[in-house]
């Protein structure tokens, strides 16, 4: 009874609503509280929230109106076709209903957004969108909705856009990758282990675009356009005695005449504090490059190789699948050019290949004493060559020392090193890599010792080479102070002279080209890297040629009247030489980075080389090389490659350093020349540039006192990483344990669940067609011909059942099902579902009923 | 255009394609639905699928007949299926009928032969096939029935980094 009081006083309230609602409450009234509560509410705001749509409907289900309800849906139905009577008759709708009303068509509007997403036949989707569409528009009118559609519209071509400018964006970023399609190319063929050696010949371009621009900027081009002119100074001329040789090619070819007189040399350059007008400090700017080469090096290589850690820590622990995901997702469905699917082709099979390597070598076990026994005896054998090769050229070195005091040495003896040290490095390699057959490895294991032993080879080369080189800069040590004594007689006699004569204050007027001078040890370092470097690359580069391209050409075209197979035999095609390369490579780069202070235009030759060799070797490797019989993949990260890139660097460093802190420069020659010390540089301009509390500054930042603590805090603090990077380490591992662990379990699990997935449902929807075929196509047809019949009193009501309340309605919608016969489109639809649902037993059963209700089945 | 991922203008240009590859038997406007089926032939020689060792098998899944030939409906289907707009699952389910070789529902051996086959132009060895064929059942047969079913495939799938990028064409 209260709640009769409750429901008047709100009509008393509402009394200015309308008579429809009026009468709406009246209805409610009998239903007590309920209706009070929603009375309320709908005074409060008109558009009815979620919870008053869940009350209404748990109304109507008590109240048994909904047939009621329905006829007046009907009605409005009917009324749609004529515009002119809807509004009348929504007036006469309830808010209820009305509410109702705003549910169906989200739900529609839900499913119409959710329909591409469903793996339906296009019919079937179809159809029933167009049910869907059909019932939103009718209603959306109605209730004056969609008003955001146009919005919605502009965001979602906006959105589009923005994908396709992304996708745009990217592509044009990796076309800007240089040479990307040209070491895809390779790799595709010859599988990643070649195409890291290609990917790091592209990164030491970068690094030597780098360390060039630094140098050529800051200063050869200054020293060019602003330093004194050639012939000006007795270091910048050619001597005398040089003069009618200077410009023969032989002589050019080994950078003597005016080449060692050029700003390529660190002889060229003057001791003059500031040139030009803009004052530019050429020795401090000399002396910081030079530093600041050796410092941007190793900030690139540490950097590129704590990136690479990082990736190979990321990606390391997804490698389930490995197998699966190159079988299904390593086609690329986007390819429609045949060239590229060639190289699709052949980069997966390589790929398969490569992952198969790895599989066989981690289930292999063989004896291991004999195979020990074999490692040690090649490492005994290796070991041996390796000091062989190193005691010859320190033999060849000092011989070639006693010849360059001879006159009239012919050609050999002045190349005499190079060549040897270039032949060291073409045959040792092979002979290094039959040695480690021996070893059987796995490759990518056998291609890390082959690249440790050469590095070995190359190193010992090169310090052999540089014990020889310091023998000979001691020497010219010794020289110079012999020249140094006459040079100042001779200044000091002509001086002397012209005083004499009394007529001029002036310098003597001695031409630049007839002043003594000194042996300048720092260009004669610098042309040795030189020439290093250039015999280098002509060796690298007849090998290739020779070795590679003539053999393969020899190979293919006698084999034609060759008594036997030349192709499969002996000679056959050569393989990619990945750990020669790659040696060469970092070698190369030890020398330049060794050079580039004595000779700064060594960086400039070496970025030509590295250029040239790009495209020359991607061409022999195309043309002229077979993959590696068992092709196999590099490690995700070449920080090996980078670990002796930075070995190199901290070697080359050390002389370079030593030159600078303890040999006094060249007294005539050189930035630094007339100092004791190149670092004297700094200190001077400390002095003279800088105000006075900078220089107090710098020399309490060099007092022993700070930099020891300084030192002992940095191995601290080494220290305390290390440890944090352990334990990180540890609990890294933990975790991979207990996924590994969860995967199992995992497993387990499914092991036991049947798997009843709605998608599954679909799937059968789809896959059934094909089933079809497999059996009887007559009985099929004729199934499909009597199956509409059969079904259609069941299958259309569970069809609109699911039309009308799908996922969200659940129970809700059964007392609110509408007539069929208005919702029911096409009968065809029908019919080609029909079939699919009677499949489970495609065997001549009768197409049982129950299946066609389908996925409106389970919810009753 | 509600049941694809492309707009009006791209199915239009989609009609387009479609009616260019067989300039008379394909009516130029749907308006009045007409039953028109493209035998698979035809369709496998678009240039977008002319490379694809898996043409036959895409278009037979997509075929409402399983036998290959495509109504309009299907054509459309198929694109909108693989094109990027796409969801991963539905992607899933497409590809999963597309490596089930004889449509049991189940990717078996034999399907996953046939996969590899066709990705390698058989340039593997029979062993190194076999290897690699349990080398996958190992992997992803998470029920261990010898045989990926769909919920062993979308799981692997689903894992995968590169699928959405790959299974894809762009018209």
């Amino acid at each position: 009874q209260d709640k009769e009081e409750e429901s008047k006083e709100e009509e008393s309230c509402n009394q200015q609503n309308t008579a429809s609602r009026r009468k709406n409450y009246q209805r409610e009234n009998s239903n007590g509280k309920k209706a009070g509560e929603e009375g309320s509410r709908q005074r409060g705001k008109k558009t009815p929230t979620k919870d008053q749509k869940e009350s209404e409907n748990k109304e109507k289900e008590t109240n048994k109106k909904g047939k009621e309800e329905e006829n007046k849906q009907k009605s409005d139905r009917k009324d749609s076709t004529s515009a002119s009577s809807n509004s009348s008759d929504e007036e006469s709708l309830s808010d209820e209903e009305l509410a109702m009303l705003m549910e169906q068509v989200e739900q529609k509007k839900k499913l119409i957004s959710t329909m591409r997403n469903k793996p339906w036949r296009m019919v079937k989707k179809l159809s029933v969108l167009r049910e869907a569409q059909a019932f939103v528009e009718k209603f959306e009118g109605a209730l004056g909705k969609g008003k955001g559609k146009k919005l919605y519209a502009y965001k979602m071509m906006m959105a589009k856009k923005w994908v396709k400018f992304k996708r745009d964006f990217d592509n044009f970023k990796t076309q800007c990758i240089p040479w990307e399609m040209k070491i895809k190319e390779v790799e595709s063929h010859f599988g990643s282990s070649v195409a890291s050696y290609f990917i790091f010949l592209r990164w030491m371009y970068g690094v030597n675009l780098v360390l060039c621009g630094l140098i050529f900027g800051l200063v050869i081009i200054p020293e060019v356009l602003m330093g004194m002119p050639y012939g000006s100074m007795p270091r910048k001329t050619v001597p005398r005695a040089e003069q009618a040789t200077a410009m023969d090619f032989s002589v050019l070819w080994d950078f003597e005449g005016y080449i060692k007189y050029s700003a390529l040399f660190y002889g060229y350059y003057n001791n003059q504090r500031t040139i030009g007008w803009l004052k530019y400090r050429l020795p401090m700017a000399y002396f910081m490059v030079g530093i600041s080469v050796f410092g941007y090096s190793l900030m690139v290589v540490i950097r590129s190789m704590a990136r690479n850690a990082n990736e190979s820590t990321t990606d390391g622990d997804d490698d389930n699948f490995v197998f699966s995901w190159k079988m299904f997702t390593s086609w690329d469905y986007l390819i429609g050019n045949p060239e590229t699917a060639d190289n699709k082709f052949a980069s997966i099979t390589t790929s398969f290949k490569e992952s198969i390597v790895d599989e066989q070598e981690s289930n292999k076990d063989e004896n291991i004493h004999l195979r020990r026994f074999l490692r040690v005896l090649a490492n005994v054998l290796i070991i041996c060559c390796l000091c062989g090769s190193g005691y010859l050229i320190y033999f060849v070195v000092k011989r070639s020392q006693t010849f360059s005091k001879m006159q009239n040495v012919g050609w050999y003896e002045r190349n005499e090193v190079e060549i040897v040290m270039s032949l060291l490095g073409m045959f040792c390699p092979p002979l290094f890599e039959t040695i480690a057959a021996l070893e059987n490895y796995h490759p990518r294991i056998g291609l890390k010792w082959q690249l440790g032993r050469i590095f070995a080879l190359f190193l010992g080369n090169l310090y052999t080479f540089l014990l020889a080189l310091m023998d000979d800069v001691n020497e010219k040590l010794a020289e110079e102070d012999v020249v140094k004594n006459i040079t100042h007689w001779t200044l000091l006699g002509h001086h002397n002279l012209s005083m004499g004569n009394g007529s001029t204050v002036t310098p003597p007027p001695l031409d630049p080209a007839d002043v003594p001078r000194g042996p300048c040890w720092e260009t004669t370092v610098g042309i040795e890297f030189v020439r290093l470097t250039v015999s280098d690359i002509l060796v690298t580069y007849i090998t290739i040629l020779v070795g590679d391209f003539i053999r393969a050409c020899f190979v293919r075209f006698v084999n034609y009247c060759w008594c036997w197979d030349l192709e499969a035999g002996f000679p056959s095609y050569a393989e990619f030489d990945i750990s020669g390369n790659v040696l060469g490579l970092v070698f190369n780069q030890g020398m330049i980075w060794m050079g580039s202070f004595y000779a700064p235009g060594l960086v400039g030759i070496n970025v030509l080389r590295l250029l040239t060799s790009m495209y020359f070797q991607c061409w022999a490797v195309m043309t002229s090389n077979v993959p590696h019989e068992r092709v196999f993949k590099a490690s995700k990260s070449n920080n090996f490659y980078m670990g002796l890139l930075l070995l190199i660097l901290f070697l080359s460093l050390l002389p370079v350093a030593y030159t600078i802190m303890s040999l006094p420069p060249s007294f005539d020659c050189g930035p630094f020349s007339g100092k004791k010390r190149m670092y004297d540089v700094i200190q001077e301009t400390i002095e003279l540039d800088f105000p006075l509390f900078v220089a107090k500054i710098f020399s309490y930042v060099a007092n022993p006192g700070l930099i020891i603590p300084a030192i002992l805090l940095m191995v601290l603090a080494i220290y305390y990483l290390n440890a944090v990077a352990a334990a990180y380490q540890r609990t890294n591992t933990e975790l991979k344990k207990k996924m590994q662990m969860q995967r199992e379990e995992d497993k387990n699990k499914r092991n036991n669940k049947a798997s009843t997935n709605p998608m599954l449902q679909d799937m059968e929807d789809l896959l059934t067609p094909s089933t079809k075929k497999e059996s009887h196509p007559k009985q099929a047809e004729d199934k499909k011909m009597e199956s509409p019949n059969r079904i259609s009193p069941v299958g259309k009501q569970g069809k609109a059942a699911v039309l009308d309340g799908s996922p969200m309605m659940g129970g809700r919608g059964a007392a609110f099902t509408p007539p069929p016969h208005v919702f029911v489109t096409q009968p065809p639809t029908l019919g080609v579902r029909a079939p699919y649902l009677g499949q489970p037993r495609p065997w001549g059963h009768p197409p049982r009923p129950v299946p066609g209700m389908g996925r409106g089945q389970p919810r009753y | 255009q509600d049941c694809t991922f492309f707009t009006r203008k791209e199915i239009l240009r989609l009609h387009g394609r479609y009616h260019e590859m067989a300039p008379n038997v394909v009516p130029m406007d749907y308006t009045k639905d007409p039953d028109v089926k493209l035998p698979m032939q035809l369709i496998i020689n678009m240039p977008e699928l002319k490379e694809n060792p898996f043409k036959e098998r895409i278009v037979e899944s997509f075929s409402e007949d399983g036998e290959g030939s495509l109504s309009f409906n299907d054509f459309v289907d198929m694109f909108s299926v693989l094109s990027e707009m796409a969801p991963r699952e539905l992607k899933a389910i497409y590809a999963f009928k597309i490596y089930d070789f004889n449509t049991d529902n189940f990717i078996c051996k034999s399907d996953l032969e046939k996969t590899l086959n066709k990705l390698t132009r058989e340039e593997l060895t029979a062993e190194e096939i076999t290897l690699v064929c349990e080398k996958v059942i190992e992997e992803a047969d998470m029920d261990g029935d010898g045989k990926l079913g769909f919920a062993d495939f979308e799981n692997m799938i689903s894992k995968a980094p590169d699928f959405l990028s790959t299974f894809h064409i762009r018209i």
